[in-house]
This record gives C-alpha cells, structure tokens and sequence, in this order.
C-alpha cells in the first residue's frame, strides 16, 4: 500500500479500464491518484487481520430478502431496446470488426 | 474591499406544502393541470439561472394532470399525492424520456422502462415535471461535474447547490417542484438538502428500490426524497418505500406510515452527540446552529448523551475506496455498443470502446474508473478493497453499539455551508473531504434525516443530519421533526 503511482500504471490500469486517455491526462491522474492513495494509506493504521469483510450490510440487521422464484415473465420490447443503440440491423447490434483482439 | 455578492441573487422561495395543496386540489380549489402550468412557468422563469432541470417532461405530466382532473372531476377518491409537482433526478429513468446521468455518454438516451420509484409516485398521483442536474453519474459533492454545466444554489448563486443531487434540492429549494427524487451514496442527498435549506432523506439501504437507478456503487445507493418539510419527506417515502421483486436487495420489512411516525413528539428519545463530528475542520457558525438544535432536542424532552465513534476518521478513505471500485464494474456498461454514445473513431472494437469512454466520460468518472480499477487489479485487491471491506465492517459495528445505548445520532450534515464554484475543483481530494459527516452512514446501511438548522449571518442554510439505525426511519423524522417545529 501507499506504492507511488507511476505513469506506466496509469496507462496499464487505463487499459484494462478500457479509457484511452490522453497524454496530457496521464501525468495528471497519476498525481491524483497518488495524493487520493496516500490519503487512503491511512487505513494502514488499523489491525484488520481478524475482522470479516463487510460486503453487504443486508447481513448486519438480518433482513436479508429472499430471491424471487425462477420463472420467465415478459421483458423489454426488443424494437424499443434497439432503437437505442448506435448501430443495428433491429435484431442485432452491430459493432466494428473484431482485428487484433 | 470586493463586493462579494455584486452578481449573487437570492432565487429561493418558501417551499409549499403537500397537504395544503393536495387540500386544493382534492377541494376542486384548483386543478391539477393548473399547477402543472404554474410550475412550468416558474420553471421557464428561474431555470436559466439555476440549471437545476436538465429536461423536462411535460406531456407526460401534463397527461397525468388531466387524469387526476378527471378523477375530481367525477368525485373519486384522490391517491395521497394527487397533483403534486415533482422533479426526478437524471440518474433515475422514465421511459421515453432523456435520462443522461449527467454525462454525455447517455446524450440523447431514452430508456425503455420506468424506474421503480417514477412507477410508485405516479400511481400515487405525482405530476412529475422533469429531470434534474446531478454530477455525472452521481459522482462529486458540487454538482460542478455534470457535463450540463452546475446548478446554482438558489440562496446565493456564486455558491453550488451541493451534490451530487444538487439540481433536486435547488428545485425544491426555488419552489421549482415540491417535492424531488434524489440518491445518495455518500451524501449526495443529504449534503445538497443542507446547503440548500430543505429537508433530505437517505432511506435505510434496501428500503426503496434501486431498479431503473443508473448504477454508481450498488452497495452504497439509495433513493430518497426532498422536500420543504419533514412531514412531506416523511409521506413521500411512505409511498416509494417497499419490497420490489426487481431489486434483490429490497426489503420485505412492511412500510411504516412515516408521516403519522413523525407526528410523535421526540419527548423521551435518547439522543446520541459524537465527539468525533465537531472536532477540527467544523465551521464556527455550523457548529454554533447544530449546538442550538441539539439545545432545542433537550428543551423537547429528549436526553443528549455523547456517544463515541472512534474510527469516523476512517470513513472516508474506506468510502472511497469501496465507492470507486463498485463504479469501474457498473460503468463498465458504457461501451458504446447498446445504447448511449459512440466514437467516430471506432476503427476496431477495441478503439471504438476506449474511445467511447474516453470521450464520453468527464474527468473525475475517469479519476474514480481509474482508482477503482487499480484497487481491484491483481497484487492490489487484497490491499485496497478487501481491506476496505474490513473498516466497513469496523465502522458498521460501531454504529450499531451506539444505537445500543441511543435512539438517534446528530451531527452537522457537513462541515461548511455552501461553498463558492470553482472554491475546490482543483482539488480532488479536498473535494472529497466535504463528505466527511455523510460517508460513514453510507458504509454502514443505516438512515439518515438532514434537517434544516438556522442560517450563517450571510444568509446560508445549515442542516443537522439525524441518523437512526437500520429500519429506524420513524424514530429520524421523529426527531426531526422536532429540530423543525423549533424554528431556529
């Protein structure tokens, strides 16, 4: 924790976050992302090592809901839905050519 | 010396009543479609100052007005917010209508259902006007990242509205709609409600639905409400509240008569003061307006007792981490193939998505994809996000002791009142620090009420944040609503 945040891993974490950002973009959340970090290195003070991660609250009051039953009910109108994409045939969306990956 | 307030102006305006209203309309005193147009007109007139409505939805408001028309007009019994003027926040969806979350990824995007909330309040009657301004994608505590521009903050507009549902409480603030919807996942609810001088709600996480909300961080969102008075919020949050079989997370706990709760008086409630939250950093006058209304609690018969929540200072480190993460998963979604914007430089897929995004997305959704997505890379994850997970825990637990020994939590809602534009955009981090009261709450599940507590000597709102324990929704109005009747 509390690592410096090099140019490098911005660029590496932009990629995977599939963000092309631009070079004059990358020094500046490199810098951010090292002050936010350091701030966040705070938790370092605690103990942690017997606590239980929280990844829901719903187990805090025990209020948990039940899942709906399995069974298929009527969904979105498909005109409706593809009317909203950039491209498509009304059936399928259509997206450029896969090349490289 | 600078005049500071040579292009200030004071756009607010006593917001109205629900029961007053809904007491006209029901009366045939005055139609619904009337007040509609009213609204509209007010709107034309003080919008292009406030920016607080991003679109608005009048023929769809203008249908449900004639419905409820017709309705008086043929004696039927009216549902409890007939005729009422509402405005809904741009993260929440109404089918057919703009719902851009701020950004200019969703420019143009007209979902193909309603959500949750927007079907409940019109099958109560709600008129609802518009969509409001909000940070993109909820994400800033100014509303200055909306793509839209801010929304200025009706009591002085050199000064933000507070975020990220600022364009909610600014309407509801200007008389711009009665009642709002908003969300909050660290604050973006009770923090503008603060700094615009009305009344806030951010429901217990699970209480309201979440289906049709635009997605920041799924385990901290809420949905709630805004309005000139406690009473209001409370009704309001009667109707929206509920188990939705298309939110996994919402509860079936049955839905109290908020409204009729927050009629009890506070006499009795034992009221819990955390150190912790008037400590450095607290703005005198906003201490000095809580410490009245904390007066005003004993002088109603509750007990005040200091409570201890040691690990506070954790809070917001923890939010953000745990915010940010969740955020790089949802927005994931946006990648210009179903809906919303795409790159004309879309050679291949693979320039088309990081294009896309790179033009869609503002500066701090890709400051916070980018830190959640780092936090959740290999080698990090146990570090930032489990480790995150284990403070939440810390800090859910100490709530949940002092709500042992207390009915309710006050505190400041935040730090300062109404800070100036551009005051803090510089500063990420700085920024973030204004959600120093609010986070803890978000990462713990529980309710929480910001109430307004008097005024700055420049004129400012100051709000008290009233937080009860999960499911304690009656006992936060309760006291609320005792801080209210006090008039301070």
């Amino acid at each position: 924790m509390a690592e410096k945040v090099t140019v490098e891993d911005v660029e590496r974490v932009a990629e995977l976050a599939r963000l092309k950002l631009a070079p004059d973009e990358v020094p500046r959340m490199s810098n951010d992302l090292n002050a936010i970090l350091a701030y966040i290195s705070e938790l370092n003070e605690l103990d942690t090592a017997r606590v239980a991660p929280l990844e829901q609250v719903s187990e805090l009051a025990d209020f948990s809901s039940e899942l709906r039953p399995d069974v298929l009910v009527p969904s979105l109108e498909r005109a409706e839905v593809m009317r909203e994409a950039p491209e498509s045939d009304g059936s399928f969306f259509k997206v450029p050519k896969v090349i490289e990956r | 010396m600078a005049s500071v307030t040579k292009s200030a102006e004071i756009l607010a305006e006593k917001p109205k009543e629900l029961a007053a209203l809904r007491a006209e309309i029901t009366e045939s005193r005055r139609k619904a479609s009337e007040l509609a147009s009213e609204y509209y007109r007010r709107i034309e007139r003080k919008n292009p100052q406030l920016n607080a409505f991003l679109s608005l939805t009048r023929e769809r408001a203008l249908a449900q007005a004639a419905r409820i028309d017709a309705l008086t007009a043929r004696g039927d019994p009216l549902p409890l917010l007939a005729g009422i003027p509402f405005a809904i926040k741009d993260v929440l969806v109404m089918r057919g209508a703009a719902s851009t979350a701020g950004s200019k990824i969703l420019q143009g995007y007209r979902p193909p259902y309603d959500a949750t909330v927007v079907t409940r309040l019109e099958s109560a009657g709600a008129i609802l006007l518009g969509k409001t301004n909000c940070d993109e994608f909820a994400m800033g505590s100014s509303n200055e990242n909306s793509a839209y521009g801010p929304v200025r903050n009706p009591w002085d507009t050199e000064r933000v509205p507070g975020g990220s549902s600022g364009g909610s409480a600014a309407a509801v603030a200007a008389n711009l709609a009665v009642a709002a919807l908003g969300t909050d996942t660290g604050g973006s609810i009770r923090q503008p409600a603060s700094f615009c001088g009305v009344v806030g709600v951010m429901p217990t996480y699970g209480r309201v639905s979440r289906y049709g909300l635009i997605a920041f961080a799924s385990s901290l969102d809420r949905i709630g409400p805004f309005a000139g008075n406690v009473r209001d919020a409370a009704t309001v949050l009667s109707v929206i509240a509920g188990h939705d079989p298309c939110d996994a997370t919402s509860l079936r706990a049955p839905v109290e008569d908020y409204a009729a709760a927050s009629d009890q008086p506070a006499e009795g409630l034992r009221i819990g003061v955390p150190g912790e939250y008037f400590a450095e950093g607290l703005d005198d006058e906003v201490r000095a307006a809580v410490e009245r209304g904390i007066a005003a609690l004993r002088a109603a018969g509750c007990t005040v007792k200091p409570v201890h929540l040691p690990h506070t200072r954790y809070a917001v480190p923890t939010y953000y981490l745990i915010a940010t993460a969740e955020a790089s998963a949802n927005l994931a979604r946006f990648d210009g193939v179903r809906y919303g914007y795409r790159s004309p430089r879309s050679e291949t897929l693979s320039a088309m998505y990081s294009h896309s995004r790179d033009e869609g997305f503002g500066a701090e959704v890709k400051r916070r994809i980018l830190l959640g997505t780092y936090a959740l890379s290999a080698g990090y994850y146990e570090a930032y996000y489990r480790k995150a997970q284990q403070v939440r825990r810390i800090l859910a637990d100490e709530f949940l002791r002092a709500f042992a020994q207390v009915d309710a939590i006050v505190t400041p809602t935040s730090p300062v009142p109404a800070f100036k534009l551009g005051e803090k955009t510089d500063d990420p981090l700085s920024m973030y620090l204004a959600d120093i009261y609010t986070v803890t709450a978000s990462l713990a599940g529980i309710c929480g009420v910001s109430v307004p507590c008097g005024t700055t000597r420049a004129g400012l709102p100051v709000g008290m944040q009233v937080l009860a324990t999960h499911l304690g929704e009656s006992t936060a109005f309760r006291v609320a609503r005792a801080v209210e009747a006090a008039g301070i």
